[in-house]
Order: C-alpha cells, then sequence, then structure tokens
C-alpha cells in the first residue's frame, strides 16, 4: 500500500468516524440522564439533513442550517415532553421500545414528506471535484467540515458539561438522580434538555455531512445501528471513548475495502467489534463498576 | 392435563376461523394466517428467552434466515456440476439428494427439503452455541448490541453472496413433503392443510415451551430474571440455562424460517434485516413480555395486518403508533390491561389532580 493510498484510506475513515463518534455522543447524552438508548438518534440526524435541503430553497446555507438543528431541537424536546416526561417510573425496556416507535414514525414520516428521493445539500465550498492535497491523497473539502465541525462539537460539549452550571446539574442527574433531585435540580428538566441537545448535535452533524454521504428518509437506521456500536465499544455514557471507538471504527472500515469486497465491509466490521466485546464486556472505555450503577 | 386445558377454546377458534372462511369464501385469509402462525412461532421462542430468561436478543431474524436460507439453497442449488465429488455421490447414494428438473427442463440434483431441514436446524444449533457462550455474559445494552451485531452479519452474508442469490434472494423453492399426504407448500390446493399444519407446529411448540415454563427450569428462568445472584447462591447454573433457553429459541426461529420459505416458495433478504428482528423484540414487549398468550396474540395480529397490507404504505407507521400507543398505556401488553391503569396513565397535564411532587416521580 502506497503512503498516497494509506493517507487516503485515513482520511475517509476519519471523516465517518467522527460522524459515528457525533451519533454516539447522541446517545449518551441521553443515556446518561434516563438509562436508556433514545433509537430515534439516527433520525435526528436525517432529520438535520433533511430540513436543510429543504430550508435551502428559502434561504442561504448557514441560516437554512441553523434553522434546520433549532427545529430538530424542538422535535427532540416535543418527543421527550409527550412520550417520556409523563410517564410514571418507567422500564427501561419500555423507553427504548417508544423510541423505536418513535423512530419507526419519524422514518415513514419522513417517507411521506421528502419521498424516497436521495437528496443532498450543496458542498460548503467548491464543488464535487474540488480537492487538495494531504501528503498526495486527494481530499475534498467537505471532509474538513465534516472532520472540524465533529470536533468542534466534542470540545463544546465538553467545556459546556464540564465549566457550566446546567452541564454540571446533567452531569449531576447522570451520577445520581434521586441526590440530584435532592439537591434541587428538576431531573425532568434535565432529561429534556438531554433530548435537545442530543437532537441538536445529531441534526447539525446530519446537515454538514450531507454533501458527502447524502440524505435520504431510512439513513438514520444505519447511522444509529453504527453510533450505538461505537457507544457500547467506547463504554456507554463515555464520550471521550466514543470519539476513540467511532474513529476506530470508521477506521477498520475504511481499510476493510482493500481488503474485502465492499459488500462484507461491515460484517467484517461488526465481527471485530463483537470480539472486542467479548473480551471487554464493558467496552475498551468501561468498566464493570459503572455499568453496575446502571438500571439495563 | 387440566392446565392444558387452555389449548381447547385456541384449538376450537383455529378451527372456527378455517369454517369461517369457507364459509364466507374468503380462503385466501388462511394464507396470511398461515405466514403469521410461522412468525409467530418464532415469537412465543423469543418470547420464553426475554420474558422469562430475562436476555434481550435483536437478531433472531438472524437465526430466522440461517433455516429458511439454508433449506432453500440446498433443496434449490444444483449439485450435478459437483456429482462427481465423493461426498456428492455418498450422500446420493444414502438418499439425501433428489433428482428433478429445473424451469428449463434440465436435470436437477438438490437436496431432500427432509436433509435440508436437518441440517439447517443443526447449524443454528451450532451457530447458537458459539455466539451464545460468550455473548449471554454480557448485560443489557451490551447483549442488545452484541446480538444485533450478529443479525448485521448474517443479513451482509446473505445479501452479498451469490450462493444466497444477493438481492434477489432464492426462489423456486419446491414443498416439503413432511409426511406422505402433508406438503408444506404454497399451493392453492394445500392451503387448508398448510393452515392447520403451521398451527400444529405452533401449538406443540406453545405446549412444549409451557411444560419449559412450568419445569424445574422454568423455575430457574424465573429465579435469573428476579436475582441472577440469589439463583447462582441457590446452586442455579445460569449460564447453562441460559444457553439452552437461547438455543431452542434459536430452533425455533430456524424451524419457523425452514417451514415459511417452503411454504412461500422463496426467501429474501428483507427476512433477515435488523427491522425484522426489532419487529419481534417489540411484539413480544407489547405482548407482555414474560406471556406466551399475549405473545401469540400480539404476533397473530400485527403479523397478519402487515400481511394483509391493510394499511398499505402506511404499514410501518401504523406498526410504529401501535407499539407506542400499547407501551404508553398498557405497558404489561394489551392481556395485561385493566381498564382502571387507563386513568393513570393520563398524560399529567389531562388529569384534573395535581400530581404530588416527590422523590418517586
Amino acid at each position: 500500500m502506497t503512503t498516497e493510498l494509506f493517507i487516503q484510506y485515513l482520511v475517509a475513515g476519519v471523516t465517518y468516524g467522527s460522524i459515528y463518534a457525533i451519533v454516539a455522543i447522541g446517545f449518551n447524552i441521553i443515556y446518561n440522564t434516563t438509562g436508556i438508548i433514545n433509537f430515534a438518534q439516527g433520525e435526528f440526524v436525517m432529520l438535520g439533513g433533511m430540513l436543510s435541503i429543504t430550508f435551502l430553497h428559502y434561504l442561504p446555507l448557514p441560516l437554512a442550517i441553523t434553522l434546520a438543528v433549532l427545529v430538530t431541537m424542538g422535535i427532540g424536546a416535543a418527543i421527550e415532553m409527550l412520550f417520556i416526561r409523563w410517564l410514571k417510573d418507567p422500564g427501561v425496556l419500555r423507553m427504548i421500545i417508544i423510541t423505536i416507535g418513535l423512530s419507526i414514525l419519524i422514518r415513514e414520516a419522513a417517507l411521506h414528506v421528502w419521498g424516497s428521493n436521495v437528496r443532498a445539500l450543496p458542498y460548503f465550498f467548491g464543488n464535487e471535484i474540488s480537492t487538495f492535497a494531504i501528503f498526495g491523497a486527494r481530499v475534498s473539502p467537505q471532509v474538513l467540515w465534516v472532520i472540524g465541525t465533529c470536533g468542534l462539537m466534542v470540545v463544546a460539549l465538553n467545556i459546556f458539561f464540564q465549566a457550566t452550571s446546567i452541564g454540571r446539574e446533567m452531569r449531576a442527574c447522570a451520577a445520581n438522580r434521586v441526590a440530584a433531585l435532592l439537591c434541587g435540580i428538576d431531573t425532568r428538566n434535565m432529561v429534556t434538555l438531554s433530548f435537545v441537545l442530543s437532537a441538536g448535535i445529531g441534526a447539525l452533524a446530519g446537515a454538514v455531512m450531507s454533501p458527502i454521504t447524502y440524505t435520504q428518509y431510512d439513513n438514520g437506521t444505519g447511522l444509529a445501528i453504527k453510533g450505538f456500536t461505537v457507544a457500547i465499544l467506547g463504554g456507554l455514557g463515555n464520550s471521550l471513548g466514543a470519539v476513540a471507538a467511532g474513529l476506530l471504527l470508521g477506521i477498520i472500515e475504511a481499510f476493510s475495502v482493500s481488503v474485502v469486497p465492499l459488500a462484507f465491509q461491515d460484517a467484517i466490521a461488526i465481527s471485530i467489534l463483537l470480539i472486542i466485546l467479548f473480551v471487554r464486556p464493558y467496552g475498551l472505555f468501561g468498566s464493570s463498576a459503572m455499568a453496575g450503577l446502571k438500571e439495563f | 392435563m387440566g392446565k392444558n386445558l387452555v389449548f381447547l377454546p385456541i384449538v376450537a377458534v383455529v378451527i372456527a376461523i378455517q369454517l369461517l372462511t369457507a364459509w364466507t369464501g374468503t380462503i385466501y385469509y388462511l394464507t396470511q394466517l398461515t405466514m403469521s402462525a410461522y412468525y409467530s412461532l418464532l415469537i412465543v421462542g423469543l418470547c420464553v428467552v426475554m420474558g422469562y430468561a430475562g436476555q434481550i436478543s435483536i437478531g433472531h431474524a438472524g437465526f430466522f434466515a440461517i433455516g429458511g436460507y439454508l433449506s432453500a439453497a440446498l433443496t434449490t442449488r444444483n449439485l450435478i456440476p459437483h456429482a462427481d465429488f465423493l461426498l456428492v455421490r455418498l450422500l446420493n447414494s444414502l438418499g439425501c439428494l433428489q433428482a428433478g428438473q429445473d424451469v428449463y427442463g434440465d436435470p436437477l440434483l438438490v437436496f431432500t427439503p427432509w436433509v435440508a431441514c436437518i441440517i439447517a436446524i443443526l447449524t443454528t444449533l451450532i451457530v447458537a452455541f458459539i455466539l451464545g457462550v460468550p455473548v449471554l455474559k454480557l448485560k443489557g445494552h451490551y447483549l442488545a448490541m452484541a446480538t444485533l451485531g450478529f443479525g448485521i452479519i448474517i443479513y451482509r452474508i446473505v445479501l452479498a453472496s451469490a450462493y444466497f442469490g444477493e438481492a434477489d434472494g432464492i426462489s423456486g423453492v419446491p414443498g416439503f413433503m413432511l409426511v406422505p399426504g402433508l406438503l408444506v407448500s404454497g399451493d392453492k390446493a394445500w392451503r387448508v392443510p398448510n393452515y392447520y399444519i403451521a398451527w400444529s407446529v405452533l401449538l406443540l411448540a406453545i405446549l412444549l415451551l409451557r411444560q419449559l415454563i412450568d419445569s424445574r427450569v422454568g423455575r430457574a428462568l424465573r429465579a435469573i430474571h428476579g436475582s441472577p445472584e440469589a439463583a447462582e447462591a441457590m446452586g442455579v447454573d445460569i449460564a447453562t440455562y441460559k444457553l439452552k433457553t437461547f438455543m431452542l429459541s434459536a430452533v425455533f426461529s430456524a424451524l419457523a424460517g425452514v417451514l415459511l420459505t417452503h411454504y412461500n416458495g422463496g426467501i429474501g433478504p428483507s427476512e433477515a434485516s435488523v427491522m425484522k428482528s426489532v419487529r419481534y423484540v417489540a411484539i413480544v414487549a407489547v405482548g407482555g413480555m414474560a406471556n406466551l398468550w399475549g405473545a401469540l396474540a400480539m404476533g397473530m395480529l400485527l403479523n397478519f395486518l402487515s400481511l394483509r397490507g391493510l394499511f398499505g404504505s402506511y404499514d410501518d407507521a401504523v406498526f410504529g403508533l401501535i407499539l407506542i400507543t400499547i407501551m404508553l398505556f398498557a405497558p404489561n401488553g394489551i392481556l395485561g390491561l385493566q381498564l382502571g391503569r387507563i386513568w393513570q396513565g393520563l398524560p399529567y397535564f389531562l388529569r384534573k389532580k395535581p400530581v404530588t411532587k416527590g422523590v418517586n416521580d
């Protein structure tokens, strides 16, 4: 393998990996406040892309994306308030199945609104064929947008959770709900906020990646599965673990193309992940002590 | 025997439905009822794994696909080009193969359905064992992920290999002569017998599962579900019980795949898709988890409505809506529904009395 080819695969791997990481972090934020995996997370990404494409007919690109992110955040809040908030002592499996039902509903609604056509936002700079060189490999500028946006989101989220009081309240809620409640934190608002936050980052990722990965009504499912894999592999609730696991999955996938046919790409990537999971049952960066504190 | 009296009304309903369709001239309903019965076979097996052993599996469509695809491939893929191989000659002399003709009239040498079925079931057992040993050590979301991963791998394999027909799947699968005079086939002439074959298999499976649940195994499973640590302290071999239940339900899924594939005359990759597995899990949940009758009722109802195409292009949307509604208002499944509960389940802002705030909220 030449250096150029190696870099080419690596860049592709990092691009997809950072998208997976963002979806996984979306899972983690909600998991931390509620203990559930929100299976509609992939649909937030799809909605971000689809809404941006629609708004682009009326608004310039930055405004269209901003509006799409805001609308998706509203949808996230609405979902939480309508379907999760008023449940009395809901079991984890019950909430998971509700989110599965929601993901089906959103997907079907998208099918009837936007049809089954593949759509895409235009490239932010240049077009499909404009590239620049890194060590001899040709890379689209959109790739930098994806990697940069995902990286910025990770940094911003970290600052939010470490340095702001709302972020700290959310972490308190994740550590111990009852104790957080006793300290005067409205845990229900924190849950709503976590849905808003993960809808927002999902939608932003969906808009930025749209030019290279395209957007279709049903590409939330695939992303949700990859994001779930990454979240598990990184250790549920561990956002930095998710970044590492996301990059790992992306890079494994990218390089597996050079060894096996594209059709087997998913099978290879997931087999490797399963083996890792059998050796490290709580993910690469998770611990059994942490997992033991969670109900499910 | 008294506890199995509950089967009588069910058998009566099954017969009554057949007579009703014959009387009203709507015999075509039996086709979807037969297919639903096979899907329900998978669902009741999964119900024991989820409801009684407490292990979630989002990979059961994978076992269904192993059963369906192996029996389809073995009974349609021509062995004549390989007829000189020792193994093929040996199988032929043992009566494992049968000659036939393909659609162009060319000679065909394929496995007999019985042998194909046995190979499919044995393969499933081996796969379930190899998968089950490491996977069942995982818990909660991690277990869900691992089984989901298994499902995706099976899906990708059938989608990517020419032997399994890639995106087209396998068609032209012959009927399956269970015993002389009983053919599993989608042919119109066999519609009524097949309806009864499917229901016999399904009810036998439920009978077996009920015996299992009321036996030492069932008590051990419930103990595991309640508290694994306590069960282990009492000397229950958790890992073995979980594994056996998992393998049993995998075999049920594979058998459903084998029979339905012969009935439909083919199988496609969508049968192995993740959405199918998710559907099965969801149906078990809306049936009330540890409730075989609930699983049977919801399995029949939801599959039948889908297969009839009653909701047209809104099929998935209606399925999602039913899932959400049942989970919101009847978390113990339809059969666990008590009317008083609906009131408690109403959104708090619709109720007149304010909810007292407390730690338990």
